[in-house]
């Protein structure tokens, strides 16, 4: 194992953006798991966020992409378990949602039990990203891509998009 | 124009080029169909533990994929049709979601008994779990018929979704703890999603049965069309009580008794099946050595 070899992989792959929503890199997103070496090539694990997210199929594309360009014969492998979590979203990526105008997610439910069902809308203690009000009101749990729900202010009256916990 | 082979058929990678070149470059990934760059079991150890039976869990994984492929396809037909733009997007976001469970259990359907793959032509790029969606008959179909009902209209499709959402999370969260460490995974994966699908289907049956008067009569006739097809659908996935418990605290909020209307007998698949499947499939099987 050369050491050396996989931080620069690591770093280049660290480096390549979710295709939606591009101020998040995969590593932001929580999404690239790992890089070893494999002999002469490189293997990057990923999970994918949603299991219907078309977007992986571009991340894959893209880290062999940019891992070729880099030098690397590179592989792409999927690891399914544990499932992905909004709250592998980095501090950093959490912040780079919010100046990029998105909510970024609360803690992920925690379950040690069966699932509840929930009537009620979904309460969540979220902030407009653009005049950070309180006064927030949900207008779906479903969005322009799988993870995010829908948002408006009632203070500015901006609509605005929330990452949602999973 | 577009270059094309022998028979007459478009040929994407002739190497003297088409007017779409420009647009596509060399990159595989634009191609959806007929490749194996997006196999979403790609790296995941597929061998079949020593202790179970790979025939049958293959077709119990089939089941489940083809449960999700057929009412994923249900509800991308609502497509520019829902009463609103929120809800023609959320039924979007659930029949992605649920097209996403069917390609990976239909993979792992493959992986694990490939016999049950349909053969086709040599050198077709078509990969498994294309084969398994596009290539079988509505006879080799493993789903219940309660996913392959026509939609009806929204109240009808919000009570099929809450039946099937109901009767799925309870036996995904069993499921979540199968021998099979990959089913284990797209099962506890789905869990999380169709928490999601539940909750929807759930707040919006009861919004329309408190809703008008109207809201209420499209909801109980929709929830009687689908009711006799509950209990086929419950006994192909052994769920329990608890998946009773979740429809009664559903059916007391709405203020509805559950339909007086016996589960419906017989076994196979409906009529509507074969009219779904005859356009899903038809332009797959026209090109079974195309690349979309």
């Amino acid at each position: 194992m050369n050491g050396t070899v996989v931080s620069t992989a690591y770093a280049v792959a660290a480096s390549v953006t979710d295709p939606e929503m591009s101020m998040l890199t995969l590593e932001d997103l929580g999404v690239l798991r790992e890089v070893q070496q494999d002999g002469e090539q490189v293997t990057v694990t990923i999970t994918p966020t949603y299991s219907g997210c078309p977007a992986m199929a571009t991340m894959r594309d893209d880290l062999v992409r940019r891992l070729t360009e880099a030098g690397f014969a590179a592989e792409v492998k999927v690891c399914l378990t544990p499932a992905w979590s909004s709250d592998w979203i980095t501090d950093r990526g959490r912040q780079a949602l919010r100046e990029a105008g998105l909510s970024p997610p609360g803690p992920a439910p925690q379950r040690d039990g069966p699932v509840t069902l929930s009537l009620a809308p979904t309460r969540r203690e979220i902030a407009c990203p653009r005049c950070h009000s309180t006064s927030v009101e949900l207008t779906s749990e479903f969005g322009a891509t799988a993870c995010k729900a829908l948002y408006r202010c009632a203070t500015c009256l901006e609509p605005f998009e929330h990452v949602k916990e999973i | 124009m577009v270059s094309t082979d022998s028979t007459g058929t478009p040929d994407p990678n002739a190497g003297h080029g088409s007017v779409y070149d420009g647009l596509l470059g060399d990159d595989d990934s634009h191609w959806a169909f007929g490749t194996s760059f997006e196999d979403p079991l790609a790296g995941v150890d597929t061998r079949v533990p020593d202790d179970l039976d790979a025939a049958e869990l293959a077709g119990f994984c089939l089941a489940l994929g083809d449960d999700a492929l057929v009412l994923s396809h249900r509800l991308a037909q609502w497509c520019s049709n829902a009463p609103d733009l929120e809800d023609d997007i959320a039924l979007a976001n659930i029949s992605l979601d649920l097209l996403g469970q069917a390609r990976l259990l239909l993979s792992r359907a493959a992986a694990a008994d490939p016999s049950l793959v349909p053969a086709l032509p040599d050198g077709s790029p078509v990969p498994a779990e294309d084969a398994l969606a596009y290539f079988r008959e509505a006879a080799e179909f493993r789903s219940a018929r309660i996913v392959e009902l026509e939609n009806g209209d929204f109240a009808q499709t919000i009570a099929r979704l809450l039946l099937f959402a109901i009767v799925r999370l309870a036996a995904f969260e069993r499921l979540a703890s199968h021998a099979d460490p990959v089913l284990a995974a797209i099962a506890a994966k789905g869990v999380n999603e169709l928490a999601y699908h539940r909750d929807y289907a759930a707040r919006w049956f009861v919004t329309l049965a408190q809703g008008t008067e109207e809201s209420r009569r499209r909801l109980v006739a929709g929830l009687a069309q689908v009711w006799p097809y509950l209990s086929e659908f419950q006994g192909a996935y052994a769920v329990g009580s608890e998946a009773e418990e979740v429809l009664d605290q559903v059916l007391a909020a709405a203020a509805l008794d559950r339909p007086a209307v016996g589960p419906l007998t017989g076994t196979g698949h409906t009529e509507a099946l074969s009219r779904m499947l005859a356009e899903m499939q038809v332009v797959a099987r026209a090109h079974p050595m195309g690349q979309w």
